[in-house]
């Protein structure tokens, strides 16, 4: 059990600043996940976190301790980077036995059963002679969460575990990672990700950065629901966001309006605005119509079915009235 | 690179917060970095210190410790004679000695320039695709494998006036008319030198120069190509410019080598002016004539030749070496 | 038009070859024709050729039998082996600490180090020569080990340094999370993934101390201390003009052969450990 709390973080890098004071709860237990676009600070605030790196000011603390200065060995964390960091030279056992025997007080018989442990949960068993080399990069990235948990931290830190998988093992191993999470409810874990389905299906609440800065932090349908930026908004939800500005926004008392793709309705006569096709998806289960209509980008439209729109075609469509956003000139919602 | 993320963070904001991890990795750097640092100071630097000493002193080598400090005098003295004219004494006023810095640096220099060109001519060899490619790698291996002394000696041989495979191999030929004793004259001896350590050294360079080959992106070429450039020029664009870094950091490695050379002279052509350099003149000296601090002087003034020329290349060359703080 | 230009083409291919052939040529005859040469004893020496025509071990076996040559080979293998473990043991932290972790002055100490490295040796020759009295290892293999140190030392660091540099951190993040000190980290974790390295950096190491000859015809004074280069310059006959080029080809050759075979096994890494010290970038 590990609540962690950071209080006006700030860490430079020579004089630039990365984190540029952040303030954030992670609860007991919890599955927190930073996004947030390339180069934002999403894996240095995980640094900070795990104590690999510095904190240039602010406080750190676990459980209400402050740990500023702590090393990462002490911290209870475990971390899972995203090449996977396996010692190369070591079988799959002796990597996830590695930590316990640097600890003092671990005799073979328990660290034995404690790596075997970890193992089961993953799989893994069978491949506990092995070296890395001789894995896929599914199995060596099950080996890395393994290592992790023979450890037995409190705090499990993972940087974008998934994104050197393939996009079926990516799947299959963010189930994983969610069962995991279910069956070792009291710790925590802090996920980062580019990946927005891999917040939305895996998070108790996500943290949005941007820039240095936290840019929204809630549940995944706080931010779906009730994004507090144009920027939240946009980043996430797939298909992005629409925006509309001009005089169709001034008619809602907005600057700009947003309005996701599913919640827009196409109407063959008449409907609020309407526009060109200059493109469609079909993906089976649903479809995508994309319409020219002098935004910025192209306004997406996600329909429940196959639709046969052509490019050319000029169709109407309607926002669902409850689901419109409305942003003011700052990006910031308007009441 | 990302090998620095594991530091401090510089000073400009300098953290007020010192990580446990930090300080042990601060206090492992510093007891890793001692001994080695010891290890150099003692067998370099205190050494330099002691040689530099000594230049100013009138030591000799079988009385060292009582050597009396004198200043400039193994530099340049001077005594006014009853006529009036001035009589300069010391190295900077002794002809032989200056006869010696300039055969070191003609011997740099040629040397140096002949294995630029022809370590050039092999590197692009191999790093052409044939086949028995690494056969020839292999092959230019071995001068670099043969110890400097082993070389000199073999070199000595085939060099013979009488029974020297080269002078025969010449006749044969024609190019020579009568039997040359190569290491022996004045005229030839330089050349003689030149010739062995071209053959000795130029795999090195070559060795270098193809590391920097390899590293020009092929898809480079392959534009070039469909620009239809010719192969001559693609050299002269392309290649040159791109190697030159590989080739700066080649040469000067390879000159700090010749200016400091001994071992091959002090073998192949013992004994004569024309091949003599500083460091076999400054240990002659030292150690054969009894001149310690005059020997020391030279070896103070080889010093400060070699680091000038070295500082006067890397400023005019613009040479970047990898490593130390990007 | 198509047979000007496989002319032209074949003309190509047969300067390149030619070229080809010069350069093996001239790499290898001189060693060549020293093994030649070990092998004629009396008056074959002085007839000249260029192809084997007579065979005789006899320079060998004066060679290895008489005079102090054995006894030489040994005071190198001696000497070398030592100063190579030496300087590893001392590069290894070292350039953990000059690869690994910043500190002020870092880029300084590495030029230094590349400074000592390629320093002329005869700069310091008048004090090391004082020093080595001093400290009564004159004429001793201590002497040379000791002199050695200027030149494996700073050499070892720099390329151990670049290597250790391309080791991925993630690694050695993640055994810091493990909870690995430093000394952890190098001695299992980058010990077993620098082992080549090492080997490579030892090798040139060891050619580097087996060919030196500057300090050893210096600090060294009799028969029985001396290394091989040395006393391979200073064989000599009964009179100045009778120099016994066969035993002094067989011993060359002596020496020689196992460096040849050592560099044209590890040939693929002894290029990589050469370009190390500073071709990137
Ligand atoms: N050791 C360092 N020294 C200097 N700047 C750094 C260092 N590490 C990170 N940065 C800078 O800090 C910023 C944030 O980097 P960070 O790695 O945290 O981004 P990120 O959000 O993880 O991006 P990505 O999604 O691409 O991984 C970047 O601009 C990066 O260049
Ligand atoms: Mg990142």
């Amino acid at each position: 059990m590990a609540s962690i709390e950071l209080r006006n973080i700030r860490k430079s890098f020579g004089a630039v600043e990365v984190i540029k004071g952040v303030d954030l709860e992670v609860r007991s237990g919890e599955f927190m996940v930073f996004v947030g676009p390339s180069g934002c600070g999403k894996s240095t605030l995980l640094r900070l976190i795990s104590g690999l790196e510095d904190i240039t000011s602010g406080d750190m603390l676990f459980d209400g301790k402050v740990v500023n200065a702590l090393a990462p060995s002490k911290r209870g964390i475990a971390m899972v980077f995203q090449s996977y960091a396996l010692y190369p030279h070591m079988t799959v056992y002796d990597n996830m036995a590695f930590g316990l025997t640097l600890e003092k007080g671990h005799d073979k018989a328990e660290i034995r059963q404690r790596v075997e442990k970890a193992a089961d949960m993953l799989q893994i068993r069978q491949y506990l002679d092995r070296l890395p080399k001789q894995l896929s990069g599914g199995q060596r990235q099950r080996v890395a969460i393994g290592r992790a948990i023979t450890r037995d931290p409190k705090v499990f830190l993972f940087d974008e575990p998934l994104s050197n998988l393939d996009a079926a093992l990516r799947v299959a191993t963010r189930i994983e990672i969610a069962k995991l999470h279910e069956n070792m409810h009291n710790v925590t874990m802090i996920y980062v990700t580019h990946d927005q389905v891999e917040a939305m299906t895996l998070a108790d609440r996500i943290c949005v950065l941007r820039d240095g800065h936290i840019e929204q932090v809630g549940t995944p349908m706080e931010l779906y629901e009730k994004p507090n930026s144009t920027f939240v908004a946009g980043f996430i939800g797939s298909p992005k966001m629409n925006f509309i500005g001009g005089e169709r926004a001034e008619k809602f008392g907005a600057k700009t309006v947003g309005i996701r793709g599913e919640h827009l309705t196409i109407t063959p006569n008449e409907g609020t605005w309407s526009g060109t096709v200059i493109h469609t998806e079909n993906l089976g289960a649903d479809s995508y119509v994309y319409l020219e209509m002098g935004t910025e980008e192209p306004v997406v439209v996600r329909l429940d079915e196959a639709n046969s729109y052509k490019s050319g075609d000029t169709v109407h469509i309607s926002p669902m009235a409850d689901k419109i956003h409305r942003f003011d000139a700052a990006g910031k919602p308007v009441n | 690179m990302a090998t620095d993320t594991l530091a401090p963070s510089a000073a400009v904001t300098a953290p007020k917060i010192k990580s446990e991890l930090m300080q042990q990795r601060a206090r492992a750097a510093r007891i890793f970095l001692v001994p080695m640092l010891i290890a150099l100071a003692v067998v370099a630097g205190w050494p330099l210190i002691r040689s530099i000493y000594f230049s100013f002193t009138d030591a000799s080598l079988s009385n060292l410790d009582g050597a009396q400090w004198i200043g400039f005098g193994n530099y340049l003295r001077w005594t006014t004679l009853d006529s009036g004219a001035v009589r300069y004494r010391g190295l900077l006023a002794d002809p032989a000695w200056w006869n010696a810095v300039w055969n070191t640096v003609r011997f740099a220099f040629i040397s140096v320039s002949f294995e630029a060109v022809l370590g050039m001519i092999v590197a692009l060899v191999l790093n052409a695709e044939f086949r028995g490619r690494g056969l020839v790698r292999a092959a230019i291996l071995i001068p670099w494998a043969i110890p400097t002394i082993v070389s000199a000696r073999m070199w000595s041989w085939m060099l013979n006036d009488q029974f020297g495979i080269l002078n025969d191999l010449g006749m044969r030929l024609g190019l020579l008319s009568q039997k040359v004793a190569w290491t022996a004259t004045a005229d030839t001896a330089m050349t003689a030198v030149l010739v062995v350590d071209i053959w000795k050294t130029t795999p090195f360079m070559a060795l270098l120069i193809l590391a920097g080959l390899q590293m020009i992106p092929k898809d480079i070429y392959e534009a070039a190509e469909i620009d239809g450039v010719h192969p001559i020029k693609q050299f002269w664009k392309i290649t040159l410019p791109l190697v030159r870094p590989a080739l700066m950091v080649a040469i000067i490695f390879r000159l700090l080598d010749a200016l400091r050379i001994f071992d091959l002279i002090y073998v192949l052509t013992p004994n004569s002016s024309a091949t003599k350099t500083m460091s076999v003149m400054a240990r002659e000296n030292l150690f054969d004539f009894d001149k310690f601090s005059y020997g020391s002087a030279m070896s103070t003034m080889l010093f400060l030749i070699i680091a000038l020329l070295t500082i006067l290349y890397i400023w005019l060359g613009q040479v970047r070496f990898d490593g130390g703080d990007r | 038009m198509g047979a000007t230009f496989d002319l032209w083409k074949l003309t190509k291919w047969t300067l390149f070859y030619l070229l080809v052939a010069v350069i093996v040529v001239v790499s290898v005859f001189p060693f060549y024709y020293a093994i030649l040469t070990s092998f004629k004893s009396g008056t074959d020496l002085f007839r000249i050729n260029y192809w084997p025509d007579s065979f005789s071990l006899n320079n060998y076996y004066n060679v290895l039998n008489s005079g102090s040559f054995p006894r030489n080979l040994l005071n190198s293998v001696f000497v070398s082996a030592v100063t190579v473990l030496l300087a590893l043991f001392l590069a290894v932290t070292a350039s953990f600490a000059l690869s690994r972790v910043r500190f002020r002055g870092r880029g300084l100490l590495l030029l230094t180090i590349l400074g000592v490295s390629m320093f002329p040796q005869m700069a310091v020759l008048a004090g090391l020569f004082e020093l080595i009295r001093f400290l009564g290892i004159y004429n001793t293999p201590w002497a040379l080990i000791f002199s050695y140190t200027i030149f494996t030392l700073p050499f070892t660091v720099w390329v151990l340094t670049t290597f250790m540099r391309e080791l991925p951190v993630e690694i050695e993040e993640a055994a810091i999370v493990d909870g690995a000190t430093p000394w952890v980290i190098i001695t299992r974790v980058f010990l077993p993934l620098m082992w080549p390295a090492l080997v490579t950096t030892g090798l040139l190491a060891f050619i580097g101390a087996w060919n030196e000859f500057l300090f050893a015809l210096t600090f060294t004074s009799n028969n029985d201390t001396r290394t091989v280069p040395v006393a391979i310059a200073l064989l000599s006959g009964n009179t100045q003009y009778e120099i016994p080029w066969g035993n002094i080809m067989a011993a060359s050759v002596i020496v020689t052969v196992p460096l040849v075979v050592l560099v044209l096994i590890f040939q693929r890494k002894i290029v990589s450990g050469l370009t190390a010290g500073g071709v990137k970038g």
